[in-house]
């Protein structure tokens, strides 16, 4: 009897939380309410199957508890009912299955008008590059992949060149206009998830993939790895803005172009000698050496575009923000193995730009030498 | 086999043992492997029963075991997951109860090839032992998740890629030999030993799902070997069989031209029909159950047999159903997700037909009845979230969340795991002549049944928020995980805490009911099959007297009208 109202209370209670959870879908900011649609037309015919079937089964366990002396019914076999049940089965499964397909059918045909924006995943952040003025992406291969060209973009390439390279894990998109999304991986697996946008794909490292979808909500959003992708998988996120065309512009025109920033990769030798200079004057060198030994402080050899592993976990590319905060509020990101020790260095700008640069040119090699001609007046 | 022909083992010789040794450590008695692999792979579901608990503690109540590092998160979901689904549900099923049930209910003295069967335990202990090597080994055991897709699983960002990955790779391969040893030796006993009368037509539908799973594992298992194989010359050789070119971290790697879709497809051309070596022998046994303790014959049996074959034939062409977003052509989601919601309705009708079991019975509400409604209610909410994810459009939000999380568990975790101990609480009278007692199988039940129905219920519904799974931590104030979130975690923790603590009691209550349990006779529940009509409780090496007993019947001869008892044994005659 109370086995009975137990099993009545779960089937009740499931079907009561279905209506009462506050555990739902975000409000959907794409094209893709679709989905949503398919999803509630399956939880009206799984429903009312899981209903029938558990007050069937409730109750068979009232009513047909045992009873000594009693028997129960000798039917092997009901051929007819068996039938009905497999024919209905299956109508419930072509309703599910039509619409669904017929969705699929719709999120796999990329419309012709969608503007191309390329994900780029590494372990673990985020990378964009948009076409630039031509509407083509320049073609890359993994093997041209260094600091000065983290996308492996070919230089042979002139529809390269105008690329827009973001290399932050924000990134914004113009509202109403279809993207399509093309997935590319440096090292392993990662999948691009914006939960409201609804769509998810895999970024396979070798290939690329895409999805597409349009964005109808602006806000911001934020962006999850959702393929495993190691240790700090949980930390790979990132936020896309989807805005009104104007403030989209602004943000398009501040971004670099690839061939601006093969322009801005190669700093002046005047910049690199006096950052020299400023690195011997305040005493950089004692901690941070230049031909790779650690000492105090992490080396400066190789540093500019190496990922760092802080002491929280996170990974962070060594690039001009990082290295211009390490200088001026050093405890903040803290290099795993290293104490926190450094002082913050209030330097004005132009020996800032001039460490910056004399950093950058460390890039392999024994740093300020194998790059900076032979200064000849100082 | 016939009523008149002469079965084989009616004359073969048995390896009776000489020693303690022989007896109960390299046994050939189907009996004593059936109890080494069941104890075996309880005592390593334990392991992954605390590697569930440090998770949760983990997921609901972050930074309060401070030693739970990203890392150490990582391995304890690789090292559950995998645990759960080949050591123990896979070794317990096939393992134990098929090494149990199938020559007792055939009427066989012992498997074909005993000494076989003997080392394929032998063998399983090793994959085990060499798996929990991984906690012992520099960098600790792999934390790739338990589908270990390269290259992650092989590169550096994933703990244990030096030595962990390795042993778990050579701990898969040694396990699929110990189950190919296993897996021939059931096949060919079910197929060469059955007794006089004993037609396939009239097997217990527990051995039919043996049967099905066992030949489902002889075709899957070898694409799980070849790609640990691949994978192992990947990391160890420098192949690049599953390697495109990479950068990692900065470093340009050797490796080029290989895909890790190739994996996946490998990987998932055995992973799906896995899924269905844990479910079919429990779809039988279930069967078993719910006809026993309601005294009623299972309700279409003859159907229930063609479901089993249907969806043992379909599990083979549904695997890239875990793959709709992984990159493949888009072009195959029509196929899979077509084959995908097919397999649905022979399952739906084996849920139909256990329930038609119950309609107009004479229900005993027994331990090993009251797992088996609980199975029907979770493999019901399992099964259906299943069209959700096999419906490929509605897989693009949801896959890699919570909702697939709580899915599986669901289905292939807690359904078959109900059942594994309905099978136990029901079979345990006849391996060692004593009952287990009775109130601390209600309260194992219901703490079981409602807590796991309490944690997975729920989870589904964060996977629609967004909510990832593989995630160590959510992070603060983030758009897909609002406070009420973070509650709905807390609370399924707790719950999970206590489930788990309730399963020591569980094998408390097998230790002690094996010293002090009430004595059962040998047919404690008034059953049809072989099993129960051994001439001894429990049965001796050899199971039968001097000669094997003859069937005349199907096994689920429950209130036949004109009976005076209200159960027929398959070894008593018809009258004429």
């Amino acid at each position: 009897m109370w086995v009975a109202a137990a099993l009545l209370v779960v089937v009740v209670g499931s079907v009561a939380f279905n209506f009462l959870t506050p555990w739902w879908f975000g409000e959907v900011a794409s094209n893709w309410g679709s989905i949503d649609d398919t999803v509630l037309l399956t939880f009206w015919v799984c429903g009312v199957v899981f209903i029938l079937v558990g007050l069937l089964l409730v109750f068979s366990v009232y009513k047909y508890r045992f009873r000594q002396g009693a028997r129960a019914q000798y039917e092997p076999e009901n051929t007819r009912l068996e039938l009905w049940l497999t024919v209905g089965t299956t109508l419930g499964v072509v309703a599910m299955l039509g619409p669904g397909l017929f969705v699929w059918d719709e999120f796999i045909r990329v419309p012709a008008d969608a503007t191309e924006m390329e994900v780029f995943g590494e372990q673990w952040r985020w990378r964009y590059r948009l076409p630039g003025t031509d509407g083509k992406l320049g073609t890359t291969d993994i093997g041209n992949i260094s600091t000065r060209n983290p996308f492996g973009l070919n230089d042979d390439d002139p529809n390269g060149l105008d690329d827009v390279l973001i290399q932050s894990a924000e990134i914004h998109i113009p509202v109403n206009v279809p993207v399509k999304a093309l997935l590319r991986s440096k090292d392993v697996l990662h999948d691009f998830f914006v939960p409201q946008f609804r769509a998810k794909m895999d970024l396979v490292p070798g290939m690329v993939t895409y999805f597409w979808f349009t964005p109808t909500k602006l806000g911001e959003f934020e962006i999850l790895c959702a393929e495993y992708c190691g240790s700090s998988h949980y930390l790979m996120r990132g936020v896309v803005h989807v805005d009104r065309p104007k403030e989209y512009e602004l943000w398009l025109q501040s971004q670099p172009t690839y061939a601006e920033m093969i322009a801005g990769s190669r700093p002046s030798s005047r910049d690199i000698t006096t950052g020299r200079n400023v690195a011997e004057t305040n005493g950089c060198l004692a901690c941070h050496s230049l031909d790779g030994s650690q000492v105090v402080g992490p080396t400066w050899q190789g540093l500019w575009g190496r990922s760092e592993r802080l002491v929280d976990g996170s990974v962070v590319t060594v690039d001009e923000a990082y290295v211009r905060e390490s200088i001026i509020n050093p405890s903040v990101k803290i290099v795993d193995g290293f104490a926190p020790v450094m002082l913050s260095y209030d330097l004005p700008e132009s020996d800032i730009q001039a460490l910056l640069a004399f950093v950058r040119s460390t890039e392999g090699g024994v740093a300020g030498t194998d790059r900076i001609p032979e200064c000849k007046d100082c | 086999m016939s009523e008149t022909e002469v079965p084989y083992q009616e004359t073969m010789g048995l390896h009776h043992p000489r020693s303690w040794i022989t007896r109960y450590w390299f046994s050939q008695d189907h009996k004593v492997i059936a109890v080494q692999y069941g104890v075996t792979a309880i005592a390593v579901g334990l392991v992954a029963l605390v590697l569930s608990g440090l998770m949760r503690i983990q997921i609901g109540f972050p930074g309060l075991l401070p030693f739970i590092t990203p890392d150490i998160y990582y391995q304890a979901v690789t090292m559950h997951g995998m645990i759960m689904v080949i050591f123990l549900l896979t070794a317990f099923l096939l393992g134990a109860f098929g090494n149990f049930c199938v020559p007792l209910m055939l009427g066989a003295r012992d498997m074909v090839f005993p000494f076989v069967n003997m080392l394929s335990y032998h063998v399983y202990l090793l994959s085990v032992v060499v798996l929990m090597a991984s906690y012992f080994v520099p960098g600790g055991p792999t934390g790739a998740g338990w589908t270990l897709y390269p290259p992650q699983a092989i590169l550096p960002g994933t703990p244990g890629v030096d030595w962990g990955i390795v042993t778990m790779l050579l701990s898969l391969i040694i396990f699929v030999v110990a189950f190919t040893m296993g897996g021939l030796n059931y096949l060919t006993t079910i197929l060469q030993a059955r007794t006089r009368g004993m037609t396939l037509m009239r097997m217990p539908l527990t051995v039919w799902g043996i049967m099905m799973a066992t030949i489902l594992g002889l075709f899957a298992f070898p694409a799980l070997f070849v790609s640990a194989v691949m994978m192992l010359l990947d990391k160890l050789v420098g192949t690049s069989f599953f390697m495109p070119a990479i950068v990692s971290f900065g470093q340009p790697l050797e490796h080029s031209g290989g895909s890790p879709l190739l994996f996946q497809h490998l990987f998932w051309f055995f992973g799906h029909p896995e899924v269905y070596i844990v479910a079919l022998p429990v779809f039988g046994v279930v069967s078993e159950l719910i006809s026993v303790h309601s005294r009623k014959n299972i309700f279409g049996y003859r159907m229930m047999v063609w479901a089993l074959i249907a969806i043992g034939a379909l599990s083979f062409v549904v695997w890239a159903h875990h793959m709709y977003v992984a990159g493949m052509h888009p072009y195959f989601g029509f196929f899979f997700a077509t084959t995908t919601l097919i397999i649905a309705v022979p399952t739906a009708i084996k849920v139909y037909n256990w329930v038609l079991t119950l309609w107009k019975a004479n229900i005993k509400l027994t331990i090993p009845m009251l797992f088996a409604l609980a199975f029907i209610l979770t493999f019901v909410v399992g099964g259906l979230s299943g069209l959700f994810l096999g419906n490929v459009i509605i897989d693009v939000p949801l896959s890699d969340t919570y909702f697939v999380v709580a899915h599986f568990h669901m289905v292939m975790g807690v359904a078959p795991i109900l059942v594994i101990f309905g099978g136990i609480y029901h079979w345990y009278p006849k391996l060692t002549g004593r009952l287990l007692n009775n109130t601390l199988g209600h309260l194992h039940f219901w703490v079981t049944f409602l807590g796991t129905y309490a944690i997975y219920y729920p989870m589904h519904y964060l996977g629609f928020m967004g909510v990832p799974r593989r995630y160590y931590a959510m992070g603060v104030g983030s758009d897909f995980y609002p406070e009420s979130a973070a509650t709905l975690n807390e609370f399924i923790t707790i719950a999970a805490l206590v489930v788990g603590l309730m399963q020591f009691v569980f094998v408390y209550n097998l230790i002690a009911s094996y010293f002090r349990g009430k004595p059962a006779g040998s047919n404690p529940w008034d059953a049809t099959t072989l099993e129960w009509q051994t001439p001894k409780t429990p049965p001796n090496h050899g199971n039968w007297g001097d000669t094997l007993p003859v069937v005349h019947r199907w096994a689920y001869d429950y209130s036949v009208p004109g009976e005076e008892q209200d159960f027929v044994p398959q070894n008593v005659e018809r009258k004429p």
